[in-house]
């Protein structure tokens, strides 16, 4: 059995820097022999199927050698996983194809405002870390509301911990399985449509079976494909426009270059008649904001610091990012491990801001030949790049004061256009876009897996073989855990397929749902003894039900009513888990301190040594 | 107090640091976005910088530091030892 010694034995994990030290190897050779065809005359078309159809394969077969029939190994990786790999799976789990493909568009419309995601989408892993990590690991649960189910006991707990995390993790996954259909629709030349369902394919062949481990494997893969294809384009265009060797360190400049150029061009909003009236495609944005001055006043800071707050509890709710903790072989690798995600996701994260400014500063820069703003519209229309995107309606020119001159308030642009057209306007050779189209599809793949699993494992685990039938066998338990896979994978794709959603509302709204409703119920679970099982059931209803009856209080599609102090649709979570602890600490107070099991089950899962509570198969 | 009870106040200690320098780099500077920003670092205003970099790097340092800190602590009570699942 040459795969079993491949995947099964101690091996395998000893060697793993030795195998993801090749595929690396094997990457960048790839990569240059794409170079080497494009300059022999291969169409840019071809290469960007190759970069697509060549990584998703390598997944797809990484997910078959991952392929298991134990219930540990399904679940959670075996729980082998060491340190520095589990760190790149949980950066490639949690970097979407939102953070790939519109963090560094966010930033270039909404400048020093948008970035409060970046520290919010960071700060989040030290409450993982502290609060959280290393005591669901002692646990030593599958899946997170097997914790909730556990400790709070009852069947209702486990089962209201299943909605919360099913309505978090489903409208995260809708936007990621979106993202990797228009990836496939533009890199293979296919409707989106049928985009979106090549992208569900290759998302299932990534995980059905081999579940949590094969998702592992492949996610490591997929982070090593998604850092090269955004860290490469930035250095070369930081390096071939001469504005430093490194750029993180040597953009000052140009930053304060962006705010004079602002100043001379000057900020302006666009009316929404004007908007509409000169027929700008829906999503197009113009820059209005400036890009590193800080808004005055309490409110943009309340603003900012509110949003960070959201995404940061957030973070330490969302079900796919707590379960991948479950994987380490003990309680201190999982705190490790925490760190090394952080570590990897802050290589892309920092960089996002040095791209935003590097692209505006190439439009906005009379000065350099790719500028366009200032210059004769009749001239810009005729460059190939703003042509391309214009006919694909991801950019667009509207001539509001008619003197023929592009005004910095006459260019509008898709948020995603900031990453995927850079390359392009930036001169580089077309095998760079190709390989940011396969770090795009990378991004979204390896988040729509991690979330897919982490909904089916829910319903497979604590809703199936907790609740409905307990005497299954792992057959049959595997069998319901793939099926579910597929169907929660299809549903998804359908609703993706309908376009209904952005991709930024939808993300920000999945970190609200999951704060609402799990944080202070897996918080109080391990650092407060007297939560009992009504408050805690009590506290998940009303925070989930307050939030999201908030939310379609302010929502503009909804309601529409204006927002409390500033509280709107992308922080409702602030409501949401206030009510959660409200509710979870009176109605604890009220009813009888938990048994003396529980008391007992608390304390030895505040012990880092020592078997786990749950047993290794349950 | 117990051995355990020991352990936990300990714990509980170092999250609690833990968590005062997370709200430091991640809300009170923050607060202070404006008039920071008039103060430059490697030539970026200086708020910009520590949303685009600082922070994030100040938040990755805290979480190696918290994690070694802590494997000390569980050293030094004796929970340490090699686990299996």
């Amino acid at each position: 059995m040459a795969r079993t010694k491949f995947i099964n034995k101690g091996s395998f994990i000893d060697n793993l820097p030795k195998i993801y030290g090749t595929y690396t190897g094997g990457f960048l050779i790839f990569i240059i022999l794409m170079a080497i065809a494009e300059s022999a005359g291969m169409t840019a078309k071809t290469i960007g199927i190759m970069f697509v159809a060549f990584t998703v394969c390598i997944y797809a077969l990484i997910g078959w050698l991952s392929r298991t029939v134990q219930v540990d190994a399904y679940y959670v990786a075996g729980r082998q996983v060491p340190t520095v790999f589990n760190g790149m799976a949980t950066a490639a789990d949690w970097m979407s194809g939102a953070s790939f493909v519109a963090m560094a568009g966010g930033i270039y419309f909404g400048g020093y405002t948008y970035m409060g995601f970046l520290v919010g989408w960071t700060g989040g892993y030290i409450l993982v870390s502290s609060l959280l990590a290393p005591y669901l690991r002692k646990f030593g649960c599958y899946t997170v509301p097997d914790f909730i189910g556990t400790r709070y006991g009852g069947n209702l707990a486990r089962f209201c911990a299943v909605v919360v995390l099913t309505l978090a993790s489903f409208t995260y996954v809708t936007a990621q399985i979106n993202a990797t259909g228009t990836i496939a629709a533009r890199a293979l030349g296919i409707p989106f449509e049928l985009g979106v369902w090549v992208g569900l394919v290759s998302i299932l062949l990534c995980s059905m079976l081999g579940g949590m481990r094969a998702v592992t494997w492949t996610q490591v893969a997929q982070y090593i494909v998604l850092i090269i294809a955004y860290l490469l384009p930035i250095f070369w265009i930081s390096n071939k426009g001469g504005y430093g060797i490194f750029p993180h360190l040597m953009l000052g400049e140009e930053v304060a270059r962006l705010g004079e150029l602002e100043a001379q061009f000057g900020l302006v909003k666009n009316a929404a008649a004007d908007i509409k009236a000169a027929g700008v495609p829906g999503g197009l944005k113009s820059i209005a904001l400036p890009h590193s001055e800080v808004p005055s006043g309490g409110m943009a800071a309340w603003k900012f610091i509110s949003l960070t707050l959201c995404m940061m509890v957030g973070t330490a709710s969302l079900p796919h990012i707590l379960m991948r903790y479950f994987t380490t072989p003990s309680v201190k690798a999982a705190r490790k491990s925490v760190a090394w995600s952080l570590f990897f996701i802050a290589l892309l994260y920092t960089s996002a801001p040095m791209l935003a400014t590097l692209s505006k500063l190439s439009l906005m820069d009379p000065n350099l030949p790719t500028g366009i703003i200032g210059k004769e519209i009749s001239a810009v229309m005729s460059i190939d790049w703003v042509s391309a995107w214009t006919a694909q309606k991801q950019a667009f020119i509207a001539d509001f004061n008619g003197d023929g001159v592009l005004q910095l308030n006459e260019w509008f642009m898709r948020g995603d256009v900031v990453v995927l057209s850079t390359p392009e306007i930036a001169g580089l050779p077309y095998v760079i876009s190709g390989l940011v189209a396969a770090g795009g599809m990378a991004a979204a793949m390896s988040t729509a897996d991690g979330l897919v699993l982490a909904i089916a494992n829910a319903l497979s685990h604590d809703i199936y073989f907790k609740i409905i039938d307990p005497k299954a066998d792992v057959r049959k338990r595997l069998i319901v855990a793939r099926a579910l896979l597929v169907i929660i994978g299809a549903f998804g794709a359908y609703i993706a397929s309908m376009r209904i959603t952005s991709i930024l509302g939808a993300v920000a709204w999945a970190f609200d749902f999951a704060m609402s409703g799990l944080f202070f119920p897996l918080v109080l679970g391990v650092w407060w003894k007297r939560a009992t099982r009504q408050g805690a059931i009590a506290g998940m209803i009303t925070g989930l039900g307050a939030g999201t009856a908030y939310l379609i209080y302010v929502y503009p599609k909804f309601m529409g009513n204006p927002a409390w102090i500033g509280i709107d649709h992308l922080r409702f979570g602030i409501i949401g888990a206030s009510v959660c602890l409200v509710v979870m600490v009176v109605v604890s107070l009220m009813t009888p301190e938990p048994d003396s099991a529980t008391q007992k089950l608390i304390d030895e899962c505040r012990i880092p040594s020592g078997k786990t509570i749950l047993g290794k198969q349950h | 107090m117990s051995n355990k009870k020991k352990h936990w106040e300990k714990t509980k200690a170092q999250m609690i640091v833990t968590m005062l320098l997370w709200f430091f780099f991640g809300y009170v500077i923050f607060m202070f976005g404006e008039s920071l920003n008039s103060a430059s670092f490697l030539g970026y205003p200086l708020a910009y910088y520590m949303c685009a970099q600082g922070s994030i790097v100040a938040f990755v340092i805290i979480l190696f530091w918290s994690a070694n800190k802590q494997e000390k602590i569980d050293e030094e009570f004796g929970f340490s030892g090699g686990e299996e699942s």
